[in-house]
């Protein structure tokens, strides 16, 4: 079984966001990856590379309906939409009504996985399924009807809000969450990154509001549609455009463009906030935000980023404060760049008395390398691993298709994997420190202290 | 809603998830099988995996595979903390931490530097069966990480000032992962009650108490021990060729010297004849309940092909139970809407907010039958622990549907293709079933068996292992947090290294 507890998916979903990805598949080592892309005559745009090795097929359909778009009033929203989204189908253009447990066992009968997904941008769904065609043809007819179908009951979503609000009453015993909520509202403020789902947010939320936002971000037109597996483009095309089959087929053209969300406030001034809490470990969390991922900055943070604490156990953080100091078991830093300035975040645990330590040390840390930037040899360092280690982000299909789905979620060149080496190397030590000096304010950023010894 | 057997990192994986479930049979283990009539569908090659030994014992496996240029490499030695002595509890997964502290030639920290500098990306983990070290590198790098890896296997050492430094961070993961976490607190004090005299009654990450005492002899001890040619394996998969990996583990393992493998004294649990219990207080808001009955396992000489004339395997129809326990298992809990959650989990009047089932199959220990559940609000873990085993009885009672047993075989047959989509998760299935002892088509031959079991065999098993005087009930009762307590004094006040 599976409980979310927490409904803000602006977590770093990938550390250093995007990019990368190589399956080489079939082709040779520094080969191009042949991503092929296409519009198709009802506006979907489709991104497919063929990998014919295993029969199989991966496929990711966005939208873009986000918890970003969450009214405040209904935090949660999109998530719990999504939530309803395996819970049933209605009878439709011939096809009979099915309950969650036929759903289900219908998924378990092809051996297909289906899987929904709310972030703070997206609302996603994935398939993957054996390419047998019988097998492929029954897995993209279901897929189809339940992006277009969904039947949201209304005693099971009575269900469901009562599991999310134990789970949530649940969450609020334990330090990461408490923390983890605590600082999305103290970088975010009053943006839709920070909203918090509460047992009041969810009870504002009925079946009528979850139709609404779903029809309303659900859209054919707008649809960014990923593969990558043992199809031809024909087939590609072909199972696009049947997964998108039983959505209205509006234009987009005819359609009001979706509504603007504001943009993250810089934070004023810093800020500590320190929470009691009774626990084994302190838990500390420090940043503000960060940039967008449109940011031409983005390779010199990224790189960068790497350096201070994204490189695991070879991070600047990480030899400061575990390696040195054995004062925690993982301290890291990350950006989450988004179609908004998602967060920089410095995160670790400690015992309670060494909290202060830790928190001292890492703001130093950070406040050092955002003054001076990093080495040559650390930016050789990183370069040697980055550069060096790209095939190992694309050497699946899993891998592959996540980097295309952001290719097409961010608007990227068709090039971006087949550059993103260069990309790399180009960073200099000077891009680094400036490009910090831009983005971060150490003396700006808030920290919080959960659980530390008075 | 599993309890995942502990697999500790020797660094946090921040996504997806810290912990590798490895050994998590069937799901994990089966996941990454090599299928049999399935993949032959397939348009890939035939995968031609192989092994052999070297003179010094060293056993080394292959599995060339040539889709993308990269290589998983990885080194299992079978020790784990099943293995340790009561006092230095917690000592295999200390080493694991140790290994990445030198060499004579690799100085602390350097080892995972170095790989880096390739490239590529490294860690290791401790269960209680064994200990891995693993990285992913570009296909042209193998032989530096295999000269390292060999390296720091046969020759670490470093000083005891990074000891005492690494202890304390070890001392952090425990904090983290089960002195945070109630139901980690609850799963290790319950299988201290489940187990006697198995050594498996220790959780990996060892008693606060056993790492606050632990010294630099201890951890050196247990490496000079176990850390042996013939207690290990070289797993290689990715972008090579089987010749060239020869030649260079060869090279690198070859010289090592051989030793003999440290006698293991059997510690062997006593039969369980009567209902144990442990009830566990702690900060929480949803209570938890989970029964544990003990059950037998498979074998891994059951899974040979049967030798005519041979005698009969005293453990054959053990090993049939326990492939048919693993599809009981699935039956209740291997799917979404499956028997567990349309009996407690739906319906006006619902009793849980997650319910679960699962089966050890195999493993070096003894083995249990997990059945679990999160009362939903209002309903009391009795209720729950009832409704659980009132579905065991049913099968018991009624058996299973032959749909039901098609389709749980279904998704294993398809998982077996979806597994060839990760060469490092075919190297991780390889080194854990070279650990249990399979032969290498031992996950074709684990699946193969599990197709074969009927659903009388299905409802022979859940009429057999269900009693109470083979389970261990254990009880999460939630504490309302007390907004104004203050935060506990660390358990032991020393600072070693300060590092400043």
């Amino acid at each position: 079984m599976t409980i979310a507890t927490t409904y803000r998916a602006k977590r770093p979903l990938i550390l250093w966001a995007a990019g990368f990805v190589c399956l080489c598949l079939q082709a040779t080592a520094g080969a191009a990856i042949p991503i092929q892309q296409w519009t198709q005559p009802g506006g979907a745009q489709v991104y497919l590379v063929e990998s014919p090795a295993i029969a199989m097929l991966d496929v990711q359909v966005d939208f873009d309906a986000g918890t970003r778009r969450d009214p405040a009033a209904q935090a949660g929203l999109a998530s719990m939409t999504m939530t309803m989204l395996d819970k049933g189908l209605e009878a439709k253009n011939g096809e009979p009504a099915m309950d969650e447990n036929a759903l289900s066992e219908a998924w378990a009968d092809l051996g297909a996985q289906f899987g929904v997904s709310a972030t703070g941008e997206r609302l996603g769904f994935s398939l993957r399924s054996l390419t047998d065609p019988e097998l492929l043809d029954k897995a993209v007819a279901l897929a189809a009807r339940q992006i277009a179908e969904p039947s949201f009951p209304g005693a099971i979503w009575q269900r469901e809000r009562e599991r999310m609000v134990a789970s949530l009453k649940e969450s609020y015993t334990r330090p990461g969450s408490i923390i983890a909520r605590a600082y999305a509202k103290a970088v975010y403020g009053t943006h839709p990154y920070g909203y918090e789902v509460t047992e009041a947010t969810l009870a504002r939320i009925s079946i009528a509001d979850m139709r609404a936002f779903y029809s309303a971000g659900v859209v054919a037109c707008r649809a960014r549609v990923s593969m990558v597996g043992a199809v031809t483009r024909a087939q590609a095309d072909a199972i696009a455009a049947r997964l998108l089959s039983r959505l209205p087929q509006v234009p987009c053209a005819s359609l009001p463009p979706m509504p603007q969300v504001p943009e993250v406030a810089p934070l004023a001034q810093a800020e500590e906030k320190r929470i009691p809490f009774d626990s084994a470990q302190a838990h500390v969390l420090m940043g503000q935000p960060g940039f967008k991922r449109d940011d031409p900055d983005y390779f010199a943070l990224t790189v960068g980023n790497y350096i201070l604490g994204g490189g695991g156990f070879v991070s600047r953080l990480t030899r400061e404060v575990r390696e040195k100091r054995g004062l925690t078991y993982g301290v890291y830093s990350y950006f989450s760049p988004g179609l908004h300035a998602g967060s920089f975040t410095v995160g670790l645990q400690t015992r309670p008395d060494q909290a202060d330590q830790a928190v001292a040390l890492v703001r130093e840390v950070v406040k050092d390398f955002v003054a001076k930037g990093p080495t040559e040899a650390e930016l050789k360092d990183a370069k040697d691993n980055l550069v060096g280690g790209f095939a190992l982000r694309i050497d699946s299909n899993r891998k592959l298709l996540d980097n295309i789905a952001s290719i097409a979620w961010n608007g990227l060149p068709l090039d971006y994997l087949d550059t993103w080496t260069q990309q790399v190397d180009k960073v200099t030590v000077a891009d680094i420190k400036a490009a910090f000096a831009r983005k971060l304010q150490p003396e700006k950023m808030v920290t919080l202290i959960l659980g530390a010894a008075p | 809603m599993k309890h995942p057997r502990q697999a500790l990192l020797t660094y946090p994986v921040p996504l997806p998830s810290p912990v590798f479930r490895l050994s998590r049979a069937p799901a994990a283990l089966l996941a990454l099988c090599l299928a049999g009539a399935a993949v032959a569908q397939a348009p890939a090659p035939a995968p031609v995996v192989e092994k052999f030994t070297l003179a010094n014992g060293l056993t080394v496996i292959v599995k060339p595979d040539h889709r993308a240029p990269t290589v998983a490499h990885m080194l299992w030695v079978r020790v784990g903390s099943m293995d340790e002595v009561d006092g230095t509890s917690g000592v295999a997964h200390a080493l694991e931490h140790m290994m990445f502290k030198g060499t004579p030639t690799v100085k602390p920290g350097d080892f995972s530097k170095r790989v880096a500098a390739l490239g590529g990306r490294d860690n290791a983990f401790t269960t209680r069966d064994y200990t891995g070290y693993h990285q992913q590198i570009p296909a042209g790098k193998l032989e530096e990480v295999m000269r390292l890896e060999a390296d720091r296997f046969a020759h670490m050492q470093w000083p005891d000032e990074e000891f005492k430094r690494e202890i304390e961070v070890v001392k952090e993961e425990r904090r983290l992962r089960t002195e945070d976490s109630p139901r980690a607190m609850l799963h290790e004090q319950g299988t201290a009650v489940t187990f006697l005299a198995s050594p498996y009654r220790r959780s990996v990450v060892g008693w606060m108490s056993d790492l606050d005492a632990m010294t630099p002899a201890d951890v050196r001890d247990f490496y000079r021990r176990w850390y042996v040619p013939a207690n290990a394996a070289v797993v290689v998969a990715g972008d090579v060729e089987v010749a060239q990996v020869r030649k260079l583990v060869e090279k690198y393992y070859g010289g090592i010297s051989a030793r003999p493998v440290p006698e293991r004294k059997p510690r062997t649990e006593p039969e369980q004849d009567g209902p144990r219990r442990l009830d566990y207080k702690a900060p929480a808001s949803q209570a938890y309940v989970s029964m544990s009955f003990k059950v037998p396992k498979l074998e891994p000489a059951d899974l040979a092909d049967p030798v005519a004339g041979a005698p009969a395997s005293p453990t054959a129809a053990g090993s049939r139970e326990a492939l048919a326990l693993t599809v009981l298992a699935a039956v209740l809990d291997g799917y979404g809407g499956a028997r567990l959650e349309r009996a407690l989990g739906q319906g006006d009047n619902r009793l849980s907010d997650g319910a679960g089932a699962s089966n050890g199959l195999m493993g070096r220990g003894p083995q249990l039958f997990v059945l679990d559940g999160v009362p939903a609000d209002g309903k009391t873990t009795q209720q729950v622990a009832e409704a659980l085993r009132r579905e065991v009885a049913l099968v018991a009672r009624e058996g299973v549907s032959e749909a039901e047993l098609k389709r749980v075989k279904t998704q294993w047959v398809a998982g077996e293709i979806y597994k060839l989509d990760s060469v490092f998760s075919q190297a991780r299935e390889l080194g854990s079933n070279w650990i249990q002892g399979l032969p290498l088509d031992g996950s074709e031959r684990v699946i193969a068996g599990l197709r074969r079991v009927t659903a009388a065999e299905v409802q022979a098993v859940a009429a057999k292992y269900f009693s109470d005087d083979q389970m261990t009930l254990v009880t999460l009762l939630p504490q309302p947090a007390d907004p104004n307590r203050k935060p506990r004094k660390p358990a032991l006040p020393i600072r070693h290294g300060d590092g400043s």
